[in-house]
């Protein structure tokens, strides 16, 4: 026994940070709001617990069966006790329900006039983000303007889902027909982690998400790439010869690439040379990955609805090159 | 074997509940280890697919509360219920088969699907429901699920939600009108109050699940649209109903585990049960106010700030009466004389762990605190600390309390203590560093998980202590079946308990009482200030007994629902109609059944 102790106590011990979706690194008006009233509620309960639990622990010790001992007298109750424990915890529920109510009010998802604002749509196991005054759209990566109001209105494409960045903010479903709203305000730039809280079918664990809270003048980079056409690829280079391989392949058939292809069932791939991951968030943007990726997606994500793609060998290289093009 | 599937006999037919929900206890039991195992470690795990995973976690929901944690309360229902009240029998000892036989033949066609892929030509063997025990709208739909996988699921609970109905109403009936002479209804057990209360849920929630089920089975077998948004109707519907049944079902689970600690806690301390009636009405109370908290287990659907406030409030109102009773329950060990039997290990466990599992209840209560929480291994730690610290280690608690009295033989107290330090340990260290884990970001019904989260360590720790239950579990098994081949020796009151079930002996007669006794106290057996102990039942009956045979019929009109649900998973309308004629030859062959054998 001691030895398994001894084991839980390194394993422990071996976990450590950074924790990039812990609820307690908390970096948006939104979720310090959470964590504020997760503690109020948390040091309420080590309180009862460890009242109560002392309690049980005296009693046990001390009211143990000795040999001989005279029966106990037989106590029906004490109504001066029931009163003082039902009313007891009816205060400390107070002293939680207050600040709840408070929160649930402060939290409620309406942003500010002039926020920035984000049509965030849930597709099985992919996220699509519309910036409708910038007019500009992106893909899993969601980037934000540092200390700005943002308002994220959110619906799905088809089953249930929920955005979750913990240290942004609390879930939000994701539900076909209605929009459902969060509010929030990044204190600080970074990339956040999160992914998709609500069971959503085969892939539910690989529906990730990243956010990249950038300072002005880098969002605004970011944007004018985006508002931009796709890079057109140098005459001779690979990433032309990709260009015309993806024309002719199904690719176009489910992406779209501005000038090249219109298909709506995936993401689109005009700036996905851009974008730090690809595949929902789960895997790096690296040569090695998209062609693993496009050779067989469902091997890498079951469920996936992109079929093997039967390229040659030199094909698959300069599309993956031509992708890669596409910043 | 004749006289087994004919019975009408409550103890055998409790007997019948305890093995066969015992037996899906384990196969739920192993899929929480495939589950545990496969999370032991980071980035893909042991190789265990999505799509297994998927279903592993949903059949684990689902066959732990409808065919583990509800029949296992059922057989003592069914087993002590009647000898609480010094009853002969249920009300309707044959609706009582009739129950057991749909219980057991729903749970079986559920799994039958782990190895009905080929029937229906999918490319695997296993088409068990994937879509969660909640089976959340529109994943559900045939578009997002189109194989028979929640076809099984909705069909499956469908039968079993009928074995539950029928028990529910012959339970309330039982107690109201077979009480013995003098058993009014505040001197009824501890037990057979948080049982009658169970059993109001039972038949005001089912109704509910019934209903939602069947606008599911219209959704997907008839094309219409209640769940479905395409055609102008809601997936949170669903979601409203599910829970209206999925909250009153939490307290359906934990109440009778309630009862059995109220029972055990006094007989182990010798002295009754503290604050009886503050405990009673907490547990209607408790059942009330689960009638109007669904709504918490859908903070992040968007509710509104009004909805989100008035459910966050009455779910925390539920805390007070539950911190009467375990109030109480230490009220109760305080000034008496504790025998640490196996049984009241347990129920003491019961009160430690439970609180635990109450306490992190009350930051979900919290709603915004809950936006956090939901969805997340957190959750799964709270559950587990109410559904394992509460309701299984008060089942367990149960049983070394009644096994003597429903086999006549004791259980061995040296495994039994082996059992309870594995299964203690083995809990807290599957279910907290969960807590953790939750907390640090990762998602609940997910088959695999980032290395980056940083949450490997407690997720093996889960995993190790996964298996610690599954030890104690095994020595439990080993405790059960060594005690057939052990002599029929256990004493009639082998622990010195107050109420009627320890008058008789054990096991009882198949007519329970030789006579009906007269209850003058809440404690009849026991030395009050007012009562002396009742004197000792006539060791023959004085006058001849009748007690019902048995009969076929409802076993036969039993396996007519199987039947009706094969032909709707197969969209066969012949075979639906055949089971449906067994059904009503049975019911009209039982109804006309001669009342003398």
């Amino acid at each position: 026994m001691p030895l398994v102790l001894a084991a839980v106590l390194l394993v422990l011990t071996a976990c450590s940070g950074p924790f990039p979706q812990s609820v307690f690194a908390p970096r948006s008006d939104f979720s310090s709001e959470l964590d504020g009233l997760f503690q109020t509620v948390f040091w309420w309960a080590v309180a009862v617990f460890l009242i109560v639990e002392t309690l049980l622990l005296i009693a046990i010790a001390r009211f143990r069966a000795r040999p001989g001992a005279a029966a106990p007298k037989p106590v029906h109750g004490h109504t001066a006790l029931e009163i003082g424990w039902t009313l007891a915890p009816a205060l400390i529920l107070v002293f939680i329900a207050v600040p709840t109510m408070r929160t649930i009010f402060a939290t409620a998802g309406h942003a500010p006039e002039g926020a920035l604002q984000v049509e965030v749509i849930g597709h099985q196991w992919w996220w699509e983000y519309r910036y409708p005054a910038l007019k500009i759209s992106a893909y899993n990566e969601l980037h934000l303007p540092v200390r700005t109001p943002i308002q994220l209105e959110m619906t799905s494409a088809d089953v249930i889902h929920s955005f979750w960045v913990p240290r942004l903010g609390g879930k939000r479903d994701l539900i076909q027909g209605r929009t459902n709203r969060i509010a929030f305000r990044a204190d600080s730039t970074g990339e956040y982690g999160g992914q998709c809280a609500e069971f959503c079918g085969a892939s539910h664990a690989n529906m990730r998400l990243r956010v990249v809270v950038q300072s002005d003048s880098s969002f605004q980079r970011w944007v004018d790439q985006q508002r931009a056409n796709p890079a057109t690829p140098a005459k001779g280079s690979p990433a032309e010869a990709g260009q015309q391989v993806f024309r002719r392949s199904a690719c176009i058939g489910c992406h779209t690439i501005t000038g090249i292809a219109q298909g709506k069932v995936g993401p689109d791939l005009t700036h996905v040379g851009g974008r730090a991951t690809i595949a929902g968030a789960l895997f790096p943007n690296t040569p090695e990955m998209l062609q693993r990726w496009i050779m067989n997606a469902p091997s890498l994500k079951p469920g996936a609805l992109m079929p093997p793609q039967n390229l040659s060998p030199q094909d698959l290289a300069v599309v993956i090159a031509y992708l890669q093009s596409l910043k | 074997m004749k006289s087994w599937l004919t019975t009408t006999d409550h103890k055998r037919i409790g007997l019948l509940y305890f093995w066969t929900a015992f037996g899906f206890f384990l196969i739920g039991g192993t899929e929480a280890l495939i589950i545990r195992a496969q999370l032991v470690r980071p980035d893909g795990g042991l190789g265990v697919s999505a799509e297994t995973f998927n279903q592993l976690f949903t059949m684990h929901g689902t066959t732990m509360i409808f065919l583990a944690l509800m029949p296992l309360s059922a057989a003592f229902f069914n087993f002590i219920i009647p000898l609480q009240i010094g009853a002969r029998d249920v009300a309707f000892p044959r609706l009582n088969a009739f129950s057991y036989w749909v219980f057991l033949l729903g749970g079986l066609f559920l799994n039958a699907s782990f190895i009905a892929g080929p029937l229906f030509g999918a490319d695997r063997l296993s088409v068990a429901p994937d879509a969660g025990w909640f089976g959340y709208a529109n994943l559900t739909s045939r578009q997002y699920s189109p194989g028979p996988n929640v076809d099984f699921w909705l069909l499956g609970l469908q039968i079993l939600g009928i074995a539950s109905l029928a028990a529910g109403f012959n339970f309330v009936v039982t107690i109201l009108n077979m009480r013995a002479p003098g058993m009014r209804m505040l001197r009824l057990p501890p037990f057979t109050w948080m049982t009658l209360v169970t059993q109001f849920l039972v038949i005001t929630a089912f109704p509910v699940i019934t209903v939602a089920l069947v606008l599911l089975m219209f959704d997907r077998f008839f094309g219409t649209h209640f769940f479905l948004p395409s055609g102008g109707g809601d997936p949170i519907l669903w979601q409203h109903l599910f829970w209206m049944f999925g909250h009153p079902e939490v307290y359906i689970l934990i109440l009778p585990a309630m009862g059995i600690v109220s029972e055990v806690l006094p007989t182990f301390s010798r002295k009754p049960l503290f604050g009886y009636t503050v405990v009673v009405y907490s547990g209607v109370l408790i059942a009330f106010l689960g009638w109007s908290v669904w709504s918490h287990h859908m903070f992040s659907t968007g509710l509104g700030p009004i909805a989100d406030s008035v459910f966050a409030g009455t779910t925390m109102l539920i805390a007070i009466p539950t911190g009467v009773k375990i109030f109480n329950w230490i009220g109760t060990l305080w000034g008496g004389q504790i025998r640490f039997t196996t049984s009241m290990l347990f129920a003491i466990a019961f009160i430690a762990m439970f609180i635990i599992g109450g306490l992190s209840g009350v930051s979900h209560a919290a709603a915004p605190s809950d936006l956090q929480q939901t969805d997340t291994y957190y959750v799964v730690a709270h559950i587990h600390y109410v559904l394992f610290g509460g309701t299984i280690l008060g089942l367990f608690a149960g049983i070394y309390y009644w096994w003597p009295k429903m086999t006549g033989r004791m259980l061995s107290e040296t495994l039994g203590k082996w059992h309870f330090w594995l299964t203690l340990i083995g809990m807290n260290l599957t279910f907290f560093p969960m807590h953790l884990s939750g907390l640090l970001g990762m998602p609940r019904r997910i088959y695999t998980y980032s290395s980056e989260l940083g949450v490997a360590g407690f997720n093996l720790a889960s995993t190790i202590g996964a298996f610690v239950i599954g030890v104690a579990t095994l020595i439990f098994f080993w405790n059960l079946l060594r005690t057939r081949s052990r002599p029929i020796d256990a004493p009639a009151d082998p622990w010195g308990g107050a109420t009627l079930e320890w008058a008789i002996p054990s096991p009882p007669p198949v007519y329970n009482f030789t006579v009906i006794p007269t209850v003058e106290s809440r404690m009849p057996l026991w030395q009050t200030e007012r009562h002396a102990p009742m004197t000792a039942l006539p060791a023959r009956p004085p006058a001849p007994i009748h007690v019902p045979g048995g009969s076929w019929w409802p076993m036969l009109t039993a396996l007519g629902l199987p039947v009706m649900a094969i032909g709707a998973l197969s969209h066969l309308i012949p075979i639906v109609l055949g089971g449906a004629a067994v059904v009503i030859v049975g019911i009209y062959r039982w109804a006309y059944e001669p009342f003398e054998m």
